[in-house]
């Protein structure tokens, strides 16, 4: 444990983002701006808007960066230590940079007494990553999920919000596959 | 002729199977075909027939107990919100009380469990009329479905109908000429399991951190935004249009021997045919596993099965014959939970199995109260050595403990009680699995045993 003391200094990064450095109004897009107010007006609360918040700047952006995450904690007026719990509390928020797609591969029961590991040593060969890792290209992410319920059509996967199940070695590979010639094809 | 003859089918369908006769998983019913069928008659008899007092009475007699895994009466939980325990005269109008809310759980994380989808993406304007009965009842205004982050195509086709619904003044300002007001809105979480406790469910609604709440007080006196407020499964909910249409004794009599009404029932894991069946409450677990799920997949006997979801107790062969009601299934010491069977053959290793289940609940603890936030680990810890072939018997006494202290009382909520049902029952039924791994010093099963990997396979 010793060694470890002077940890701390060393992980403070040099330049830390700051509330100050950040004003909302300039940072937001009015397209996320618009999406976050219409979210707001059906709480009771600004605060109650949180999750919902996070997904909007999720879908224009990929990911929450420390930076959307300050920017979104001023809009609704709470401290961005009061988002961040709320941020890091959820899988389907991403506090780091993802791929263009994320997989979603579901590791619970059924998928467990059904295959699960193969498929996921398939993937795991064929993208040469793990789970928490992104293909060198920006391409895949790999992540595990609780039970996507399809637990009668298992082994199951979620790539961004398509679903995929009753998942073979063929089938992962070519839906895989598909997926990389998408992304090349597009400009 | 042949027109009758389906007429008949179909009328029997809808009074046998309420729940599930409408479900179209490819194209749900639209709001005017929903109509055509008969829908919305249940939310109209309510609004136009009865007094909340008296719907309450209606469900209350039907005798619907909770779907969402606890199994408590629907009626009785209704009837603790401040505006329905007045005591007004039955006729009374009770819609100038303190407003309250409606949640509809539709969070459906739990491993093993995936009967609400059917229901959400099949035939979304079924709960929104359930959820509009449910409101006017406990004097809702306000009512949110918080349905679980990826359940994409549901979320799209609750939305659709809701739209729909407003168009149809079935939602909105005075709802079919009556002077009774609902805003339906719906949530996406964004994955994690605690959500679907009631009281976490309600802090995340909040926009906090989705950490259970202490009870009491319970939510239906102070819950979302401190008002009063009933949480209820989106299969309970469901059930409540066909209540108000056809009466609480045709509900009971829908299972006559057993709890009220049919039951949304399911399979998976090592079966031939997994999948949902709506049944009359009380079809016992051989039907269930042999009949309708087609039996063991190929080659494989029975080893256990847990009979509602990850978080309910292990059944073995010697319970086949047990009726899968609330009451039966505590007897033979487990819970109807959700209703679905998670079946485990012979062939695989019942000590990876658990260790997957305990790695899901140690995954998903919020963190609050040490028993659970420390002790899901150190199970998963014991449990990978001895899949691993590197534990002790000491071990094994050591999961008995940490059975114990996290079981009901001992922690904030109900999700670490709910991981000690299947490992304390595993060691009890599958004792035998468990010391074999300490005296062979791998795992018995090994290459059907995915958790495994590590177990050194010298001869
Ligand atoms: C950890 C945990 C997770 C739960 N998840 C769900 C869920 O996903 N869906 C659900 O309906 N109930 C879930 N429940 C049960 C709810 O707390 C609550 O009892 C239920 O929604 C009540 O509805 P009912 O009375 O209609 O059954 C969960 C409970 C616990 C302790
Ligand atoms: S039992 Fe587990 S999930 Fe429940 S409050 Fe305690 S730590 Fe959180
Ligand atoms: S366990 Fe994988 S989908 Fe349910």
């Amino acid at each position: 444990m010793k060694s470890n003391d002077c940890s701390l200094e060393q992980t403070i990064p040099s330049i830390m983002v700051t509330d100050e450095k950040i004003d909302f109004r300039q940072y937001l897009s009015s397209a996320e701006l618009t999406a976050i107010e219409q979210e707001v007006s059906i709480m009771a609360t600004r605060e109650a808007a949180g999750i919902e918040a996070l997904k909007v700047v999720q879908q224009h952006r990929g990911w929450i960066s420390d930076e959307s995450l300050i920017a979104i904690a001023q809009c609704l007026h709470i401290s961005s230590a009061q988002l961040e719990g709320v941020a890091t509390f959820y899988n389907l928020i991403y506090r780091q940079k993802v791929g263009h797609y994320v997989i979603h591969l579901c590791d619970s029961i059924s998928c467990h007494l059904t295959g699960y590991d193969e498929i996921l040593e398939i993937i795991k060969q064929h993208l040469s990553i793990d789970y928490g890792q992104t293909t060198v290209d920006g391409q895949f992410t790999l992540l595990s999920n609780v039970c996507l319920g399809s637990c009668d059509k298992s082994p199951a996967m979620m790539i961004n919000s398509t679903h995929y199940h009753s998942l073979t070695a063929e089938s992962v590979i070519a839906i895989l596959n598909g997926l990389s010639q998408n992304v090349e094809q597009a400009p | 002729m042949m027109d009758n003859n389906w007429l008949e089918a179909a009328l029997t369908q809808a009074l046998t199977k309420p729940l599930t006769h409408w479900i179209n998983l490819e194209q749900p019913l639209d709001f005017n075909n929903y109509i055509k069928a008969g829908g919305y008659m249940g939310a109209i008899k309510a609004l136009k027939e009865f007094t909340p007092r008296e719907v309450l009475t209606i469900v209350s007699d039907s005798g619907l107990k909770g779907r969402g895994g606890a199994g408590f009466p629907t009626g009785m939980k209704w009837s603790c919100v401040p505006a329905l325990q007045k005591k007004l005269p039955l006729n009374q109008d009770t819609s100038t009380q303190e407003s309250s809310y409606l949640i509809c759980n539709a969070d459906e994380m739990e491993p093993g469990t995936f009967k609400d989808r059917y229901l959400l993406e099949g035939v979304p304007h079924q709960l929104i009329e359930a959820m509009i009965i449910a409101s006017y009842t406990i004097s809702a205004n306000k009512a949110y479905i918080f349905l679980r982050g990826e359940y994409v195509l549901a979320a799209k086709r609750l939305q659709q109908a809701i739209d729909q619904a407003y168009k149809n003044n079935w939602l909105g300002e005075n709802i079919q000429g009556t002077d009774y007001q609902l805003d339906l809105y719906l949530h996406t979480s964004a994955g994690r399991y605690i959500c679907g406790e009631e009281t976490a469910l309600i802090n995340a609604l909040e926009g906090k951190r989705a950490i259970p709440r202490a009870k009491p007080p319970f939510p239906q006196v102070s819950g979302l935004f401190g008002k009063p407020t009933v949480v209820n499964n989106v299969e309970t909910l469901s059930n409540l249009p066909h209540i108000l249409k056809h009466g609480s004794a045709w509900f009971k009599s829908l299972s006559p021997d057993s709890d009220a009404g049919t039951k949304l029932y399911a399979a998976c894991g090592q079966v031939k045919n997994p999948g949902v069946w709506e049944l009359p409450m009380g079809v016992t677990i051989r039907t269930l596993l042999y009949e309708y799920a087609g039996g063991m997949s190929d080659g494989m006997k029975l080893k256990g099965l847990l009979p509602g979801g990850a978080s309910t107790d292990f059944l073995t062969e010697q319970h086949l014959d047990t009726p899968m009601d609330f009451d039966s299934i505590s007897k033979a010491g487990s819970r109807l939970g959700t209703g679905g069977l998670i079946v485990l053959g012979d062939q695989h290793c019942p000590v990876a199995m658990v260790l997957n289940l305990l790695r899901f609940f140690a995954q998903e603890s919020c963190g609050w109260c040490t028993p659970c936030r420390d002790g899901t680990p150190w199970v998963v810890e014991i449990l990978t050595r001895i899949e691993q072939g590197k534990a002790n018997h000491e071990d094994i006494a050591q999961l008995h403990e940490l059975c114990d202290f996290m079981w009901l009382g001992k922690t904030h909520c109900a999700l670490a009680p709910g991981a000690v049902e299947p490992l304390k029952s595993a060691l009890h039924y599958f004792k035998e699995d468990f010391e074999q791994h300490i005296e062979q010093g791998c795992c018995p099963y090994d290459s059907s045993s995915s958790e495994g990997k590590e177990v050194s396979h010298d001869e």
